[in-house]
C-alpha cells in the first residue's frame, strides 16, 4: 500500500462490542428470549386434531401438502393465505420502517438476535471488550486456544440446535428427534441441519455486521422507507458539538467564559460549528449552519462509549449511516455517561431529523405521535389492516365442503342409444375431516335432469379422511326434453355432507344437441 | 489507472481509485476480502460444475461430465422406480377378476389411471382422446356396444381385436347387398330401417328385411352382439344414419378392423385400458 492509496479489498476489521446496560438493552434481552423461545419451542407444541391427523400445533407437511397452524389447516389450493401473509409482512415492514426506522434490523432480525446471543457467549467466555481485544492481539498459547475452543464449541452447540429446530417444523418433532438420534432420519434432514448449522455459525459468529453491510438488501431499501419524520437513532450534534474531553475541554470552557465575558461587555456574541451531516435532507447539508448560542464545548465528552458498544463498529455521531441497524445500544451507553457527568439524557436518542431546526433553535421536539401519525404510515396501516381483515374473513367463510366441477368438453355431449343426451362432469370433493365421510350429490336446474355416478348406483360419494376424490358424474336428459334440444342450459350441483347435513353448491352448464 | 492519480479525498477522508472522467473521480471503498474469495470460489465451482455435468458443446453433442448424468437416464430411472413401486399392484391386477372389481377399491383406481395413459398412447388415434370416436370408429362413451360392453367383453375385444388376421379375433362379415338386391329393393330396405324405431315401414320393405337382415339384426333391428351386428333401431350410427349412408352400408357393406392389442400390450395394460373404457360412462 503506497501512501496515497488503499487496496481495493480489505480484511474485516474485528468489532468488540462492550457490555452495556439500559432500557433498550433490557428490551432487547426480552425480545431475544421471546423470539428464540418461539423459534425453538413452537415445534414441540401439541394440538389435538383427532384421529388420522398430526397432533403438532405448527407443521409444514410437504409430502402431504398440508400446512397445520393450530386450528387452521391450509391445503395447497389455499396458498393465497400464505401469499396474503407475505404481503402483510412486507407492508408491516414498510409501516414500522417509515414510523420507527430500522426496528426490524435492530431488534427482531434473526441475524441481530443470533449475533446478540453469540456476542453474549463470547463475553461470558472471553471477557468484555478490553479482554477480548487483548486476547485477539495475544500470541496463540494454551490459554487462548482453550478460550477460543470453548467459545467455538458453544457457538456450534447453538448452531446445531438452530439448524435442528428448523427441521422439526417439517415433521413430527418427537419422532424426528428419535430418528435423528438413532441415525434413522432422512438424509435431507441431516443435510438441512448441516447447512443451517454452518450458516448460523458463520453468520452469527464470524461474519456478523458483514452480513448486514454486504449481504443484506434491506439497508439499501430502507432509504425509500424512511423520511425526515421517521424516528430513528441519531446524535444531537447541535447539543454535543464541539466535542472535547480532558485538558482541551477545560481550555475550551475557559475560552468560552472569556468570550462570554467579552461579549457581555459588547452585548452580543455567537460561535459557529459544523452541522451533523445528514446528506440529502434540505437544510442539513450546508457546510456551515447559522451560528447558535454556545457556551464552550458541547455535551459530548468524546468518551467513545457509543462507538465501543456498537455491534456494527460505527460512530453514530457521523450521522445516518447505511451500516446502522438502530439497535439503540449507543443510546443506553450515552445515557449512562450523561447521567454520570450530570447532563440531560438523550444526546444520542430516537429522534426525527425534521426536528433538528426546532431543536437547534432551542425549542422542544414535536411529540412522537405527530411524527408517527402521517399520511404515509396511515396508508400503510390501512393497507395492512385491509389485507388482514380480508384474510381473516376468508378464513372464517372458508366452506367446510370444498368441491370443484369440471365439465368434460371432449366431447361436449354424448348421445345414448335411446337418443338421450348425456353430459359428463369431473367433480372433485375434498374431505378436510379426520374421518371418512359420505357426500350426497344432486343436480338442480331442470326437472328433466337425471344424475348418475360412475361406478355406483347410489348418489353418494365416500371420500376418505383428509383426501380429495375425483368422481365422474353424468347428467342425462330424455331426447325431447328442453335441455337436450337447447344449446346450453344452466345447472347447479348440490353436495351434502351426510354426516352433519352441511350443503354446498357449484354452478355449471349442460350442453344440448344444438351446442 | 496509475498510482500517481490516486489521492486522498479530503472531503470524505477516503482514497480515490485513480479513475477520473472529466474531473469526476471514483472513491475507493474497499470491498471485503471474503467477498473476493467468495467470487473466486464461485468461479471454481462453476468450472467444477462443467466438469461434473454435461456442459461443453462439442461437434456432436456435449461433454458427458464425469458424473455421467443425463436427464433422459434420470427419467428412465424414474420410470423403472415407479414400475417397481407399482409391481405389486400390477400383479394384483393381472390376477384379479376384473369384472368383479370394486370400483371404489384402490386397485380399480390404479387400473383406470393406468388405462387412461394406455388409451391416450394407443387408442386415441382412432377413438379420439376423449373416446368419442369418429365415423367408422365407435364412440366408447355411449351405451351402445357392437361386441358387448361388459368389462370382460371389452377386454376380449382389446386383446384380440376385430376382423384382423389373428385366430381369436372377433369376426363377422356383412354381405354387400348391392350384388344381391336391386337398387329399388335397397331403397325400400333403407326406408324400413329408418322407420324401425316406429315399427318399420311394413309391406314389401318389411318382407325384404325379414328375408335378408333379420338373421343378424333381429326382428326389430335390435342387433346381435355375438356377431357384432349393430342395433339399427337406436339413435347411434357408426357410419351415419341418413338415407345415403345407410344405402351405402347396405350396398357395399362395412368391414371395420381393430388390431389385436394383446400382441403389443401387457396383460396388465389390456386389463387396465378395459377398466378405463368401461368406466367412461357406457360400461354394461
Amino acid at each position: 500500500m503506497s501512501e496515497t492509496s488503499e487496496p481495493l479489498y480489505a480484511a474485516r476489521e474485528p468489532v468488540f462490542p462492550r457490555r452495556v446496560s439500559g432500557r433498550f438493552r433490557t428490551l432487547k434481552w426480552g425480545i431475544l428470549i421471546v423470539t428464540l423461545g418461539i423459534y425453538y419451542l413452537t415445534p414441540w407444541l401439541r394440538w389435538d386434531r383427532g384421529p388420522n391427523l398430526p397432533d403438532q400445533a405448527v407443521l409444514v407437511d410437504l409430502a402431504g401438502r398440508r400446512f397445520y397452524f393450530f386450528w387452521i389447516e391450509i391445503w395447497p389450493h389455499e396458498f393465497y393465505f400464505v401469499a396474503g401473509l407475505l404481503i402483510m409482512a412486507g407492508l408491516g415492514l414498510f409501516l414500522f420502517t417509515s414510523a420507527l426506522g430500522r426496528v426490524w434490523c435492530g431488534y427482531t432480525c434473526p441475524q441481530t438476535v443470533w449475533t446478540d446471543l453469540f456476542i453474549l457467549v463470547e463475553r461470558w467466555i472471553e471477557g468484555d471488550r478490553n479482554a477480548r481485544i487483548r486476547l485477539h492481539k495475544a500470541k496463540w498459547d494454551a490459554h487462548k486456544l482453550r478460550l477460543r475452543l470453548t467459545k467455538w464449541a458453544t457457538w456450534l452447540l447453538i448452531s446445531v440446535a438452530t439448524g435442528g429446530a428448523w427441521v422439526f417444523y417439517f415433521a413430527d418433532a418427537p419422532t424426528l428427534l428419535r430418528d435423528l438420534v438413532t441415525l434413522a432420519a432422512h438424509p435431507v434432514a441431516y443435510s438441512t441441519i448441516a447447512i443451517l448449522t454452518a450458516t448460523t455459525f458463520i453468520f452469527g459468529g464470524l461474519m456478523r455486521e458483514q452480513v448486514c453491510i454486504y449481504m443484506c438488501p434491506w439497508p439499501r431499501i430502507q432509504g425509500a422507507m424512511m423520511d425526515p419524520d421517521t424516528l430513528t437513532v441519531g446524535y444531537r450534534g447541535w447539543r454535543g458539538e464541539p466535542r472535547a474531553k480532558g485538558k482541551r475541554r477545560r481550555e475550551m470552557s475557559a475560552e468560552a467564559e472569556r468570550i462570554a465575558a467579552e461579549q457581555a461587555e459588547k452585548g452580543r456574541g455567537r460561535a459557529a460549528y459544523r452541522s451533523t451531516p445528514y446528506p440529502g435532507i434540505d437544510g442539513f447539508d450546508l457546510p456551515e449552519t447559522p451560528v447558535v448560542e454556545t457556551s464552550g464545548p458541547g455535551d459530548c465528552i468524546d468518551c467513545m462509549a457509543c462507538v465501543n458498544v456498537c455491534p456494527m463498529g460505527i460512530d453514530i455521531r457521523n450521522g445516518q449511516q447505511m451500516e446502522c441497524i438502530t439497535c439503540a445500544l449507543c443510546i443506553d451507553a450515552c445515557d449512562e455517561v450523561m447521567e454520570k457527568i450530570g447532563k440531560e439524557r438523550g444526546l444520542i436518542d430516537y429522534l426525527a431529523l425534521s426536528d433538528e431546526p426546532r431543536e437547534r433553535a432551542g425549542a422542544k421536539p414535536r411529540p412522537i405521535w405527530q411524527h408517527v401519525l402521517r399520511p404515509r404510515t396511515m396508508l400503510y396501516t390501512a393497507l395492512w389492516s385491509l389485507i388482514g381483515v380480508v384474510l381473516v374473513y376468508a378464513l372464517f367463510v372458508r366452506p367446510e365442503i370444498d368441491l370443484t366441477v369440471a365439465p368434460v368438453r371432449n366431447p361436449t355431449f354424448v348421445t345414448l342409444a335411446d337418443g338421450s343426451i348425456r353430459n359428463t362432469y369431473d367433480i372433485r370433493l375434498r374431505n378436510k375431516h379426520g374421518d371418512d365421510r359420505p357426500f350426497g350429490l344432486s343436480v338442480k336446474g331442470h326437472p328433466a335432469f337425471r344424475i348418475e355416478l360412475e361406478g355406483t348406483v347410489f348418489q353418494t360419494v365416500d371420500v376418505n379422511a383428509n383426501e380429495t376424490k375425483l368422481q365422474r358424474v353424468y347428467v342425462i336428459v330424455p331426447p325431447s326434453a328442453d335441455p337436450a334440444t337447447a344449446d346450453v342450459t344452466g345447472l347447479r350441483f348440490w353436495v351434502e355432507d351426510l354426516t352433519n347435513g352441511e350443503r354446498a353448491y357449484k354452478d355449471s352448464t349442460f350442453n344440448g344437441r344444438e351446442g | 489507472m496509475s498510482d500517481e492519480d490516486k489521492r486522498l479525498d479530503e472531503e470524505t477522508g477516503q482514497y480515490t481509485t485513480g479513475h477520473s472522467y472529466d474531473g469526476i473521480e471514483e472513491l475507493n471503498t474497499p470491498l471485503p476480502r471474503w467477498w473476493l474469495w467468495t467470487f473466486y470460489a464461485t468461479i471454481v465451482w462453476g468450472i467444477g460444475y462443467t466438469v461434473a455435468y454435461p456442459a461443453w458443446p462439442m461437434i456432436s453433442g456435449a461433454t458427458a461430465g464425469v458424473l455421467g448424468y443425463s436427464s433422459r437416464a434420470e427419467v428412465a430411472e424414474d420410470i423403472v422406480a415407479h414400475e417397481a413401486k407399482n409391481a405389486s399392484l400390477v400383479d394384483e391386477l393381472v390376477a384379479a377378476d376384473i369384472a368383479a372389481l370394486d370400483p371404489a377399491s384402490d386397485l380399480h383406481r390404479y387400473a383406470v389411471a393406468r388405462g387412461a395413459s394406455v388409451f391416450r398412447a394407443q387408442c386415441s388415434q382412432c377413438h379420439g382422446s376423449g373416446a368419442a370416436g369418429a365415423v367408422g370408429y365407435p364412440n366408447l362413451l355411449d351405451n351402445a356396444w357392437l361386441w358387448g360392453g361388459t368389462v370382460d367383453e371389452i377386454a376380449y375385444t382389446v386383446e384380440h381385436g376385430i376382423r384382423n388376421e389373428t385366430a381369436d379375433a372377433r369376426y363377422s362379415e356383412m354381405p354387400a347387398f348391392g350384388e344381391i338386391l336391386t337398387r329399388e329393393e335397397i331403397a325400400a330396405l333403407v326406408s324400413h330401417v329408418q322407420a324401425l324405431p316406429n315399427g318399420g315401414a311394413g309391406g314389401e320393405a318389411e318382407t325384404l328385411y325379414l328375408d335378408n337382415c333379420v338373421a343378424c339384426h333381429g326382428d326389430n333391428g335390435e342387433g346381435m352382439q355375438e356377431l357384432g351386428a349393430p342395433n339399427i333401431a337406436d339413435a347411434i350410427w357408426l357410419y351415419g344414419g341418413d338415407a345415403a349412408a345407410i344405402t351405402q352400408t347396405i350396398t357395399n357393406a362395412r368391414f371395420g378392423v381393430m388390431p389385436a392389442w394383446g400382441q403389443r400390450l401387457s396383460d396388465a395394460d389390456v386389463r387396465a385400458v378395459s377398466l378405463y373404457v368401461h368406466a367412461l360412462g357406457g360400461g354394461e
